[in-house]
C-alpha cells in the first residue's frame, strides 16, 4: 500500500521578543484555528503546589491586562467561536477555534493574557472550588477515576516532577496565593517561552502583519532554562495496587520506559507502532489472544505516553498496557500471557501483511488528527516548540511507514518483567 | 498602561454548504455524499430505523455484528479493514441502528463492501456472541457505579413513564440470556434498507461515492417492516426525584423540559433561548453556578432530538454540600428566564454565537458526516442550515423570549438529584417537595 501524506504549507519565524511562530494557511472552508502553547506542564509545577500547572490555566481565563473577567469567553462566542486550554506533563494550551473574521480579535485575546492576567484573590478562591468539582467529577466521584494516567506514574518513577499527582491535592490546592500565580507566571509564561501557531482561513502576509501588532509589543523575557527530568530505568519489576470503592472489576496498567521522544526519534517510533500491533483492533496480538481467545480481559489497550499523546510528550515517558478484567480474572495470568506473546513476536516476528494494516491504521488516525485546523495548529505549534520545526507534522506518515520489521521486534524484545511497573485496581465491591 | 481596544469582527463570510450528491437506490437505501478533500480519507455513517426492538437483544446485535459473516472471522474482517486503515463500529439507540466507518479515501468501495458483507451477511457466531454478550453485561455493571449514568437513567425514567424511551439501557442478566437465534431473527427482521439512510463524506467525488454504495449496497435485502415510536408523553410536573447514591462525593442534577424538532417554527428561537440559558460558556448558567459561585465544573443544558420527541436537558456536577442552593440558582435561572425579557447584548452574542459554530460544524470530514446524519434523522439535508442561520439572525427579543416562556418554565420540568440522599434530602425537603427514586432507576 502507498503510504499518504499531508503537505501543509508552513511558515515558522520568531519575534524579538523569542515568541516562535508558526503559520499553516488553508483557505477550504472559512474558519481558523489560533493557539499558543506555553513550554510548561505537570512536571515543572513546585513541591507543595500539586496541580498548579492545571490551576493556573484556569486563572488564564479570568481577565487579563484590558480585559474582565468573563470577557474572553464573551468575545470569542460573541465571534461565534469556541474555546478551551489543556494542561500536560510538558506543556500547556489555550485555543480557540473560530469563523475566520474573528481572527485578529483571537490573536489580540491571547496576546492580552500573554502580556498578564489579572489574578484576583477572589477569582482565584473562585476556580479552586471550580477545579475541585472538576476532580471530583473526574477522579473521585467515579469508578477508575484518574486510571491509569494519575495512578502509575508514581509506581514508576521515583521524583517528585514525574510521579506526583498532576490534578493535584485539595490541601496543595488550596494553599495557593495569588503571588504563587505572579511568579509562575512571570517564569515560565515568558513569550520566548511559547508558541503561537495558526491554521486555517487567512493570507500569510496579513497574518504576519496581525501578528507583529498584537505580539511584537509583548515584553520579553528570559525563557526558564527546561531542567532535565531524566530518571533510570528500572532494573527490578515493581507492582502496587489500590483499593477503588466504586469500581465493580478488577483492572491494571503496565509500563515499560521507552527511548527518548526528542533526542531518538528513530529508537522511539517503533514503541509507537508496537502499541497498535499489541491492541489496535480485533485482529491485534493482545486483543486477539487476551480478549478473544482466552477472555481474560474484557479490554485491553495501548499507547505511549501517560497522557496518550505520542507526538506532544518528552522523556521520561513509557508505553502503556491497561486491561480491564472480568469477575474472577488474575493480573498475574494476564502478565503471564502478555509476556508470553511478547516472547512469540520477540522470537517469531510478524506475519506477512500484518505490518502494513498497522502502518496503514495509524496513518489514517494521524490524517483525522490534522483534518481539523484545530487539530493541525495544536499538533504542529507542539511539535514545533519540541522539535523545532512545525514542518516534521507533514513527515510523521512517511516516518511511520519507514519503522522496519526488527525495529518492533527488538522493541518487543525489551519489554521484559523487570523493566515493568504495574498497577492494579482491587474492586471496593461497590454496586 | 495604556487600554486597548478589542478589535472589531472582520466581515463574515457567508455559510458555504459542501458539494453533495443523493440517489436513493432501488432497495430503498438513500445515499447522501458530500466532498470534503482536506485529508485523504472518507467518513461513512449509516443510519438503519430500529424502533420498538427488545433493548437487550439490540445492544448484543450491535455488539456483535462485526463478529463474522459466512465469508469473515472477526479477526479477518478487522485484518480486511485495517488494509484500508479503516474500520466499522456498530451502536443502538431507541430509534436506530447506527453503523460507523472510516478508512483512507483510496478504500472507500471496500469499507462499502464490507459494510455490505455484514448487512446481508453476518452470522452471530455462538461463541463469539456468548463471550460479547458477557463483556457488554460487565460493561453495564461498571456504567451502573457512574453517576452520570445513574442520573440520566433516572431522569429518563421520570420523563417517559412507560414510553419506550424510559428504559435505553439492559439489565446485564437480561443482556447474559441472549441467544444467537434471537440476533439472527431480529437481523432477518429489522435490518433492512428500507428508510435507511447512508452518508459518505471525505476526500472523494460524491457521484463516485454514490455509484460505490450502489455497487456494493444494491444487493442488500429490501424487505422488512416499518415501525414508528409514539410521540413522547408530555412531562407530568411533580417532585423533586431524589435517587440515593451513598458515599457520593457530588449531587448530580438533572432537569429535564419538553421540546420541539428542528422543522418547528419555534426551533431557531429555541436553540437561542437554550445558549442564554446553559448551552454555552457564556451563559447565565455556567456564569453564576460556576463563574461566580464555584459550585461545579461543567454545568450546561442542551437540546436532543428524538425521533418521538425533543427535550432540554440540563446538568450540572455540583459539591454535595451546595446541592441545594446550586439547585436552587439552576431552578432560579429557568424562572428568570421565564419571566422577564432577554437582554438585548446576550441575545446579539448568543445569535453570533449560533450562526458562527456553523460554520464550525462544517469544517471537517467527521463533523459533517455526524451533522448530515443528524439531519436526515430528522428528514433534514444540509440546505436546511441556510434558513436555520437566517432564522437564528432574524429572531427578535420578543421572539425569544415568548419561545423561553413556553419550552423553560420550571414549572413543566421533570426533576432528578442523584447524591447521597442521607446528606442532601434534609435540605432538599426545605425548598422542595421530594420523593425518592423508584427502586431500580438509580440504584
Amino acid at each position: 500500500m502507498r503510504i499518504p501524506t499531508t503537505k501543509y504549507p508552513v511558515e515558522q519565524y520568531q519575534l524579538a521578543n523569542g515568541l516562535r511562530v508558526v503559520l499553516a494557511p488553508d483557505r477550504s472552508a472559512p474558519v481558523v484555528a489560533v493557539a499558543v502553547i506555553y513550554d510548561v506542564g505537570i512536571r515543572s509545577e513546585p513541591e507543595g503546589r500539586t496541580g498548579f500547572a492545571h490551576l493556573f490555566e484556569h486563572l488564564m481565563f479570568q481577565g487579563s491586562e484590558n480585559l474582565e473577567k468573563l470577557a474572553h469567553f464573551r468575545y470569542v462566542q460573541g465571534s461565534g467561536g469556541t474555546f478551551n486550554g489543556s494542561t500536560h506533563l510538558d506543556y500547556t494550551d489555550y485555543y480557540q477555534f473560530l469563523p475566520s473574521n474573528a481572527l485578529e480579535r483571537a490573536l489580540f485575546l491571547e496576546a492580552d493574557r500573554m502580556r498578564r492576567p489579572k489574578i484576583t484573590e477572589e477569582n482565584l478562591r473562585n476556580q479552586i472550588d471550580v477545579v475541585s468539582e472538576e476532580i471530583r467529577v473526574n477522579v473521585l466521584n467515579r469508578p477508575y477515576g484518574g486510571f491509569p494516567w494519575l495512578r502509575l506514574p508514581p509506581v514508576m518513577f521515583d521524583t517528585f516532577p514525574n510521579a506526583h499527582d498532576g490534578y493535584g491535592s485539595f490541601v496543595d490546592l488550596n494553599a495557593a496565593t495569588v503571588a504563587d500565580a505572579e511568579d509562575f507566571f512571570t517564569t515560565y509564561y515568558a513569550a520566548s517561552n511559547a508558541t503561537l501557531a495558526l491554521a486555517g482561513d487567512f493570507d500569510v502576509a496579513d497574518a504576519q502583519a496581525l501578528v507583529e501588532q498584537h505580539f511584537g509589543d509583548v515584553p520579553a523575557r528570559p525563557a526558564p532554562v527546561r531542567p532535565s527530568f531524566a530518571e533510570p530505568d528500572l532494573t527490578a519489576e515493581r507492582r502496587d495496587s489500590y483499593v477503588d470503592e466504586r469500581a465493580p472489576l478488577a483492572a491494571f496498567a503496565s509500563a515499560w520506559r521507552v527511548p527518548d521522544p526528542i533526542g531518538d526519534f528513530a529508537a522511539y517510533l517503533p514503541y509507537v507502532v508496537l502499541a497498535e500491533v499489541l491492541t489496535d483492533g480485533d485482529s491485534s496480538r493482545l486483543v486477539e489472544r487476551l480478549v478473544l481467545k482466552d477472555r481474560a480481559v474484557t479490554g485491553i489497550g495501548g499507547y505511549v505516553g501517560f497522557m496518550g499523546e505520542p507526538f506532544e510528550v518528552r522523556d521520561p515517558t513509557a508505553m502503556l498496557l491497561s486491561a480491564h478484567l472480568p469477575p474472577g480474572g488474575s493480573v498475574d495470568a494476564v502478565l503471564g500471557t502478555v509476556d508470553e506473546e511478547l516472547d512469540r513476536l520477540a522470537t517469531g516476528g510478524l506475519v506477512p501483511g500484518e505490518l502494513d494494516g498497522i502502518k496503514a491504521r495509524i496513518v489514517a488516525q494521524l490524517l483525522r488528527d490534522l483534518d481539523p485546523v484545530l487539530g493541525r495548529a495544536l499538533r504542529m505549534g507542539t511539535i514545533a516548540q519540541q522539535r523545532g520545526d512545525a514542518a516534521l507534522t507533514n513527515d510523521l506518515p512517511r516516518l511511520i511507514g519507514e519503522v522496519s520489521e526488527e525495529s518492533i521486534v527488538a522493541a518487543a524484545a525489551s519489554l521484559r518483567p523487570s523493566r515493568r511497573a504495574t498497577v492494579e485496581v482491587v474492586p471496593g465491591g461497590a454496586s | 498602561m495604556t487600554l486597548r481596544e478589542v478589535p472589531a469582527l472582520a466581515a463574515a463570510r457567508k455559510l458555504k454548504l459542501p458539494k453533495t450528491a443523493e440517489r436513493t437506490l432501488a432497495n430503498g437505501l438513500t445515499v447522501i455524499a458530500a466532498r470534503r478533500p482536506a485529508v485523504p480519507l472518507v467518513e461513512v455513517r449509516l443510519r438503519v430505523p430500529f424502533a420498538r426492538t427488545n433493548v437487550a437483544r439490540g445492544m448484543v446485535l450491535a455488539e456483535t455484528m462485526l463478529s463474522g459473516t459466512s465469508e469473515l472471522s472477526n479477526v479477518e474482517l478487522s485484518t480486511e479493514l485495517q488494509r484500508i486503515g479503516g474500520g466499522l463500529t456498530a451502536a443502538v439507540d431507541p430509534d436506530r441502528l447506527l453503523l460507523g466507518g472510516n478508512a483512507l479515501s483510496s478504500g472507500l468501495g471496500r469499507l462499502l463492501d464490507l459494510l455490505g458483507l455484514v448487512l446481508s451477511d453476518a452470522t452471530y457466531p455462538s461463541g463469539e456472541v456468548a463471550a460479547e454478550r458477557d463483556r457488554l453485561a460487565d460493561q453495564v455493571r461498571v456504567a451502573k457505579t457512574q453517576p452520570a449514568y445513574l442520573a440520566r437513567a433516572a431522569l429518563n425514567h421520570r420523563m417517559y413513564g412507560r414510553h419506550p424511551y424510559a428504559r435505553q439501557t439492559a439489565e446485564p442478566e437480561q443482556l447474559a440470556a441472549v441467544r444467537p437465534a434471537a440476533l439472527r431473527s431480529l437481523h432477518a427482521e429489522r435490518v433492512h434498507p428500507a428508510g435507511a439512510i447512508l452518508v459518505i463524506v471525505g476526500d472523494v467525488p460524491p457521484a463516485k461515492a454514490l455509484d460505490a454504495a450502489e455497487a456494493a449496497l444494491s444487493t442488500w435485502n429490501g424487505g422488512g417492516k416499518s415501525v414508528e415510536l409514539p410521540a413522547v408523553p408530555g412531562i407530568e410536573p411533580g417532585p423533586v426525584t431524589l435517587a440515593d447514591r451513598p458515599g457520593s462525593v457530588q449531587s448530580s442534577l438533572r432537569i429535564g423540559l419538553g421540546a420541539v424538532g428542528r422543522t418547528h417554527p419555534d426551533h431557531s428561537a429555541l436553540q437561542l433561548a437554550n445558549l442564554i440559558y446553559g448551552g454555552y460558556f457564556s451563559s447565565r448558567l455556567v456564569e453564576n453556578i460556576r463563574e461566580a459561585k464555584g459550585y461545579t465544573y461543567s454545568p450546561r443544558s442542551s437540546i436532543e432530538h428524538s425521533a418521538a420527541g425533543s427535550s432540554v436537558v440540563v446538568s450540572a456536577d455540583v459539591a454535595t454540600e451546595v446541592t441545594a442552593p446550586a439547585l436552587v440558582e439552576t431552578w432560579y435561572e429557568l424562572g428568570r428566564l421565564v419571566s422577564t425579557p432577554v437582554g438585548v447584548d446576550e441575545l446579539e452574542q448568543a445569535r453570533q454565537y449560533g450562526v458562527g459554530t456553523l460554520q464550525l460544524s462544517l469544517a471537517t470530514q467527521s463533523g459533517l458526516a455526524g451533522l448530515m446524519s443528524s439531519l436526515s434523522g430528522s428528514g433534514l439535508r444540509l440546505d436546511w442550515l441556510t434558513g436555520h442561520a437566517e432564522r437564528m439572525a432574524a429572531a427578535s427579543v420578543e421572539a425569544v423570549t415568548e419561545v423561553a416562556e413556553r419550552y423553560f418554565a420550571p414549572a413543566n420540568a421533570a426533576t432528578v438529584v442523584l447524591g447521597d440522599a442521607s446528606v442532601i434530602e434534609p435540605s432538599l425537603t426545605r425548598l422542595f417537595p421530594v420523593t425518592r427514586a423508584e427502586n431500580g432507576h438509580g440504584e
